[in-house]
């Protein structure tokens, strides 16, 4: 047993998070300093908390010290489980939070990803308020944004934002550590409605069977039945020649993704803005993905004040073929958004296929004809996904069919 | 406790006496009619005064033994240089030497740099201050430690109660950073420019003894002169009168946060969907970092609209600037300077119009400039499920920022304040605000990053809304939904009977009071 433990952040420039240094003490029982910016509205609320939470863990008698910059609850409980876990005095209990109905929400194989925001695992300041920004997708990441002497602390934290932030919408995503670190992960987030699980590094099939035995093994245990879903990252010249291996390992694999930091130091260059040394790599994912019938989604644009830069690479990640992009900042989402929205004539021709598909249906043609010309499945496919985000982004109006107006 | 309080028409209970004086409670927005004659300076006669026009004296102490300094006299200050200031701290640094005491500050705003000051208000040298108190002389208030009650009014309150007679300043010092030996004074050149020096001129106008101090004398005249040396005692030439980089404060940097860029782009999607952007619009944004990023939206939907403002109202920075130098708006009618492109702009600009509290806010005038702005945006500590708003104190009871012109804008035709929903674990929308500084009749929009709510006294913009795909909700939702995120209900602050201040309304009348806080 330690002499004490400590965890969280402090200081004037710490907003949201709180800091614990709890030292068991043989008798005298808690002695607790609490130093909190909202102790006029929530310093009792607090105190019962904290309380609880050593009861519950069982410690009855120790020095609690607490510095508060506004944690909301789950962060105080991630917090203080984090400390109790490092004194070895949690005897494998997990001290969980409410599960909030607004975190129960299901997802599909096929909505949009055309938005994934990153959000370090170990800031809960920034998890907050990241549904309001409307992404289509959240990522809670424990990998590189979090210290490795801070990776207990960031499991917690992401666990307890599954629990109980609202991410209004978005698909819930947690990109897991790099293998074989990754499994013990997934324990904190696989019970807690995670949509879906990056797998960082992936360099193979058999990265995502692990991933995949590991995820179903936790189910199984629990008697859970919810739906675990795939992004592989590719993220090495490995990865990127196995493209296809990986993004047909599992049918549960929805994206495959790409990493050009790591991508780029692995092949032995630099990133560019022009991209040229990844085109391959970039080009390798997008088919891979579509042969696997998965969507295929580009890495980070990581300039945050250059936002018709960002256009312009979501421009061009849609004319290579990708679905979706990275983004690490708010102010993205929305520019990724219309950036990947279907222009006036994509709508048009997009319009056409989907009338010709149903009068076809209607008719029970076996083929599909626009003119002279035959469409295959996968065109009506694309077609229809087309018509669904025109109508998403405000550029179709949901009853096109009866002659709703196609908008700017 | 504070005797006489009475309860007054927004339900507040609130001192008939304030600092030995009376003092009426507040009747409701429009209700109050004030009665007598303006209040005057005494007459004086150029016999008085140098022949040569030469007001010059030594030292500010020298000025203020000339101008007869007593105990228990008013003394003046403005706050054209924000937290730069150095010469407020000085005037009562010489008090202290000359040995009066029980003195009254009466500045237009107070900032962290005036700290000093509370050695002042403990040794006795001053009895209290009349004037909004920022940071940490609002905390010494807030803890109960003010011997008078601190009275505090909006810019044109302050002009309001000097005008009235309820405030007489004995002195006035007014720093500027050009003036002549005459005392014609302005704040656009020299080494201290920092734009308008509005906030003085009821104080020249009223005060008995006024005193301009300077970092800059040149040679008779002084042009342009904002302040008229036919008003002006004694000049005083001091080594520095202020930093101006310092006006260029925290409030006036644009936000970076993602969730205030949302909400300012919000706001201003509101006042478009709403149809209040059109040709010759009119708008106002405060100091702070989400209205100024509110003036970026709008600008780029002006552009985008073809439409142009016929006025902007200031608080100047270099974004209204870049506005008039674009032409997206024919004027900027200036109240306050609040960076050296603002500075420059109103010196070179004959379109940068310098206005004062009388011209824009003065509520016992023949019409003010506010009610003719359509749209203003301002910030708010707290607002409560009425639409009743504060400004000055925190959650937690503290009083911590000053009203400035905010109470004055609020007669706007539209008033938006865009702010979070909650601040870190402090919820802003709550069942009751701390202190009432603004009438929710006259409050019509909030603009969270969880939703916008209209004031439902305001159903023409509720309709001209309704087919917007803006995230229109009801206030009490947004303000359930924030208490469940912070943990259930904020308990009240533990606040003692003692009432250490009084916000009074645009009118002169009392709106709330201001307890000491315990914890």
């Amino acid at each position: 047993m330690s002499l004490a433990a400590e965890v969280g952040r402090k200081g004037a420039d710490v907003r949201s998070d709180c800091w614990f240094r709890i030292t068991p003490t043989t008798s005298g029982g808690i002695q607790l300093q609490l130093n909190s910016k909202v102790k006029t509205m929530y310093g009792s609320a607090i105190e019962t908390l904290i309380r609880h939470g050593l009861k519950f863990f069982q410690i009855d008698h120790a020095m609690v010290e607490f510095e508060d910059s506004g944690a909301l609850p789950f962060t105080i409980m991630a917090r203080l489980e984090t400390a109790v876990r490092r004194l070895g005095l949690d005897q494998g209990r997990q001290w969980l939070p409410e599960f909030k109905a607004f975190c129960q929400y299901p997802t599909s194989r096929e909505r949009f990803r055309r938005s994934r925001l990153y959000l370090p695992g170990n800031e809960p300041k920034f998890m907050i308020n990241a549904g309001i920004h409307k992404p289509d997708g959240i990522i809670l990441d424990l990998e590189d944004s979090v210290a490795p002497t801070e990776k207990d602390a960031a499991q917690t934290l992401v666990r307890n934002a599954l629990l109980q932030i609202d991410f209004y919408g978005a698909e819930r995503m947690v990109r897991i550590n790099q293998l074989p670190r990754g499994l013990d992960d997934l324990g904190f987030v696989v019970p807690y409605n995670v949509h879906v699980i990056l797998i960082p590094k992936c360099e193979s099939a058999e990265h995502v069977k692990m991933v995949e035995q590991r995820v179903h093994s936790i189910l199984n245990d629990r008697g859970l039945e919810q739906q675990v879903y795939y992004m592989p990252i590719i993220e090495s010249a490995l990865g990127a020649i196995r493209a296809f291996e990986i993004a047909t390992a599992s049918p549960d694999i929805v994206a495959l993704t790409i990493g050009l930091e790591d991508y780029t130091a692995d092949i032995g260059t630099q990133r560019t803005l022009e991209g040229r040394e990844s085109f391959w790599a970039r080009s390798q994912v997008v088919n891979a993905a579509r042969a696997a019938g998965i969507q295929p989604i580009d890495t980070v644009f990581s300039d945050v004040t250059d936002m018709e830069g960002l256009r312009q690479s979501v421009l061009e990640a849609k004319s290579l073929g990708f679905d979706g992009k990275g983004c690490i900042h708010p102010r993205q989402i929305q520019v990724i958004h219309e950036a990947f929205a279907p222009t006036p004539e994509e709508i048009e021709r997009a319009t056409k296929i989907v009338l010709a598909f149903e009068s076809a249906q209607k008719s029970g043609l076996g083929v599909v004809a626009l003119g002279s010309k035959m469409i295959d499945p996968p065109v009506v496919k694309r077609a229809q996904r087309t018509i669904r985000l025109a109508i998403e982004t405000g550029k179709l109006a949901e009853n096109w069919r009866q002659g709703g107006e196609q908008h700017g | 406790m504070v005797k006489n309080m009475v309860k007054n028409a927004a339900g507040r209970l609130v001192p008939t006496i304030v600092n030995d004086k009376p003092a009426i409670p507040y009747q409701g927005v429009g209700k109050y009619r004030p009665g007598g004659t303006k209040a005057a300076p005494p007459i004086v006669s150029c016999a008085d005064y140098p022949a040569d026009g030469n007001k010059v004296v030594p030292d500010l102490k020298t000025a203020l033994i000339i101008a007869g300094i007593k105990d228990g006299m008013t003394i003046s200050t403005h706050h054209h240089f924000r937290n730069g200031d150095l010469v407020a701290n000085q005037i009562f640094d010489a008090a202290a030497e000359i040995g009066v005491r029980d003195l009254v500050w009466f500045p237009s705003a107070s900032f962290p740099c005036h700290a000093p000051i509370i050695k002042h208000l403990e040794s006795g040298v001053v009895h209290h201050i009349e004037g909004s108190m920022n940071g940490p002389l609002g905390d010494y208030c807030s803890a109960g430690k003010m011997r008078g009650l601190g009275v505090l009014r909006s810019h044109g309150g302050r002009y309001q109660a000097i005008q009235d007679g309820e405030v007489h300043i004995d002195i006035a010092v007014i720093a500027a950073p050009t003036a002549d030996p005459f005392g014609n004074a302005n704040g656009l050149t020299g080494p201290s420019a920092c734009g308008l020096l509005g906030f003085a001129l009821a104080d020249a106008q009223y005060a008995d003894k006024v005193i301009v101090v300077t970092d800059n004398l040149v040679e008779f005249p002084c042009v342009p002169w904002q302040i008229h040396g036919n008003y002006v005692d004694h000049v005083v030439v001091l080594e520095k009168i202020g930093e101006p980089e310092k006006i260029v404060s925290g409030t006036t940097e644009i936000t970076r946060s993602p969730d205030r860029l949302l909400i300012a782009e919000l706001a201003a999607k509101f006042v478009k969907e709403a149809g209040i952007l059109k040709n010759g619009f009119s708008f106002q944004a405060g100091a702070g970092g989400t209205t100024l990023a509110f003036v970026i939206f709008l600008k780029e939907m002006m552009k985008e609209m073809g439409v142009k403002a016929r006025f902007v109202r200031g608080g100047s920075n270099q974004y209204l600037v870049q506005m008039l130098e674009e032409g997206l708006t024919d004027y900027i009618l200036d109240g306050q300077t609040f960076d050296l492109e603002g500075v420059r702009s109103l010196r070179e600009n004959p379109r940068h119009v310098a206005t004062s509290p009388f011209t824009s806010y003065n509520y016992h005038g023949k019409g003010n400039f506010s009610s003719m702005v359509d749209v203003v945006v301002l910030g708010a500590t707290e607002v409560d499920v009425n639409f009743n708003a504060n400004v000055v104190t925190h959650s937690d009871g503290r009083l911590l920022h000053g009203i400035g012109g905010w109470q004055n804008c609020l007669f706007s035709k539209c008033t938006i304040l865009p702010i979070p929903s909650f601040r870190d674990r402090i919820p802003v929308i709550v069942d009751e605000v701390t202190t009432l500084c603004g009438p929710g009749e006259l409050i019509d929009v909030v603009v969270t990053e969880r939703g916008i709510a209209i004031n439902p006294l305001r159903q023409d913009l509720i309709a001209a809304t309704k087919k917007s795909s803006l995230p229109i909700r009801p206030i009490e939702e947004i303000k359930e939904e924030v208490e469940a995120i912070c943990g259930g209900k904020p308990e009240k602050p533990k606040l003692g009977d003692k009432v250490v201040a009084v916000v009074k309304w645009v009118d002169g009348t009392v709106l709330d009071s201001i307890y000491q806080v315990l914890e």
